[in-house]
């Protein structure tokens, strides 16, 4: 067999990008990971403990990160400006005329948090009580308190399920598939910390579809209490204490509902990024009614798109657990091999 | 003679096969957007006339659905049609349609 080395550029330095990127040098091609922010990690860095089983996120991370050296070349605070293609290489341009050239080019952008403020009715960015599940997280891994602002200990505290999910009104009609687990997972946590707490969850369907979700569930309920209203929040508002007073309709007792938190918490769905639309519009990557990228085959081929050289691997298709995204990323990795090993072969027939 | 307290319960059953459903049938053919509810109850968690009295949209066009129409009358007199319910309903249905559909199939107008 032919020695095969190709250059592949990877866009985004997040969990997805980072196993492709090992996979592929594995695989013996030359790889280089352009990442927006100074580290690399993606949305993983800011987590504290991963469902179902409670690992640390960084020290998963550090294992990723740490297979990221000798020829995987990485780097940092890029600003992708333009992606063009003559014959079979891509350019990839970034940061004021700097380019790179590669024979493959990976898209693993993962997604956005859903800016909170949009659903103005929960009061986010205008009562200092109602914080996101990100913002939580930080909380856990001791960046902020886990208090009020006011630095009180909560005694009730509300989860919001979603927010920036299953909602037209704000144009995002999917179902972000990881909320409900993190949010019970965070319940949980809450619990541990914080065992004279009552803490409630409001939700419209309890989506614990993975593997041991339920079990964590069973726990939420057996051993930490937690509480379950059936029903999307209405509205809230900001009582002379700074504590919420929350509207629902408690669908499963047929009433609604009014009830006082001092900390509330917004599931944030997953949404696309503005690379999305930068691709879709300037080189065709065809993006579905959610707003994520659509492969070529959503059965047999989740890797491709119908742009020649050009794929896609993680939570840039659609939310997926971590399990799911490094998977994935695995896949594509095997898919770009063998796009490369035809690009070769036909090169030599010509 | 000892009483046990045994009485006689009204059967709570929704007898959908006797029921009559041509008033929902109705209803969802001049605004089929209430096909799409997906029962979240933000429409009745935000309405001003649910929290004053019994009335409930998102439980009311339920059991109108399912041929219970018993209460329908008073239930829909108590909307407002304000919009409210319009504004928050994460699926998109026009609640306020559906209600003035149920008041036209109960000659209320
Ligand atoms: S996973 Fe749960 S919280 Fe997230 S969008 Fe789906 S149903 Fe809502
Ligand atoms: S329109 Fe009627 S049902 Fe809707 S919020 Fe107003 S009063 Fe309630
Ligand atoms: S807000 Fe819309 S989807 Fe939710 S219960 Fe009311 S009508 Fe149904």
């Amino acid at each position: 067999m032919r020695a095969l080395k190709k250059e592949v550029v990877i866009i985004g330095g997040g969990p997805a990008g980072l196993e492709a990127a090992d996979s592929l040098n594995k695989l013996g091609h030359a790889v280089t990971i352009l990442e927006k922010e100074g580290k690399p990690g993606g949305k993983l860095s800011n987590w504290h403990k991963l469902f179902p089983d409670n690992v640390s996120a960084d020290g998963i991370l550090k294992q990723m990160v740490h297979k990221i050296s000798g020829d995987i070349q990485l780097i940092t605070n890029v600003k992708i400006t333009k992606i063009s293609r003559e014959g079979t290489k891509h350019s990839v341009w970034f940061n004021e005329g700097k380019c790179i050239q590669a024979e493959a080019v990976l898209v693993a952008v993962g997604f956005d948090l859903f800016n909170a403020s949009l659903k103005e009715e929960y009061g986010y960015g205008i009562y200092d009580n109602v914080i996101t599940s990100a913002e939580l997280e930080s909380m856990f891994t001791g960046q902020k308190s886990l208090a009020t602002v006011t630095g009180k200990t909560p005694e009730r505290i509300a989860f919001i399920h979603c927010v920036g999910s299953r909602d037209e009104k704000v144009g995002f009609r999917h179902c972000s598939s990881m909320c409900c687990v993190t949010g019970v997972k965070q319940a949980i946590e809450i619990k541990k910390r914080l065992p004279a707490a009552e803490v409630m969850m409001f939700y419209m369907d309890l989506r614990m579809h993975g593997r041991f979700y339920e079990d964590l569930y069973l726990e939420a309920q057996e051993k930490h209490h937690i509480q379950f209203i059936r029903g999307r929040l209405s509205e809230s508002s900001e009582n002379p204490d700074g504590s919420l007073l929350l509207k629902a309709d408690d669908t499963l007792a047929g009433s609604p509902i009014k009830v006082k938190a001092d900390l509330m918490v917004l599931l944030l769905g997953f949404v696309p990024t503005d690379f999305h639309r930068k691709m879709g519009e300037e080189f065709g990557v065809e993006i579905g009614s959610d707003g994520f990228f659509s492969p070529c085959d959503a059965h047999l081929d989740t890797n491709s798109v119908k742009t020649n050289g050009i794929f896609v691997a993680g939570a840039c298709t659609g939310a997926k657990s971590l399990e799911y995204t490094l998977a994935d990323a695995r896949s594509a990795s095997l898919k770009i091999h063998e796009f490369l090993l035809q690009t070769t072969s036909a090169n030599i027939l010509n | 003679m000892n009483s046990f307290g045994f009485e006689i319960q009204k059967d709570n059953t929704i007898e959908y096969d006797k029921n009559d459903l041509s008033l929902a049938a109705f209803v969802l053919r001049h605004e089929p957007s209430l096909y799409n509810c997906i029962q979240c109850g933000s429409c009745s968690g935000t309405c001003p006339a649910s929290a004053i009295s019994s009335y409930q949209f998102r439980k009311m066009q339920l059991l109108m659905r399912r041929g219970e129409t018993k209460h329908l009358r008073e239930d829909v007199a108590h909307c407002m049609l304000c919009g409210k319910c319009i504004l928050v309903c994460p699926r998109g249905v026009n609640t306020r349609n559906v209600i003035r559909q149920i008041r036209i199939a109960l000659n209320m107008n």
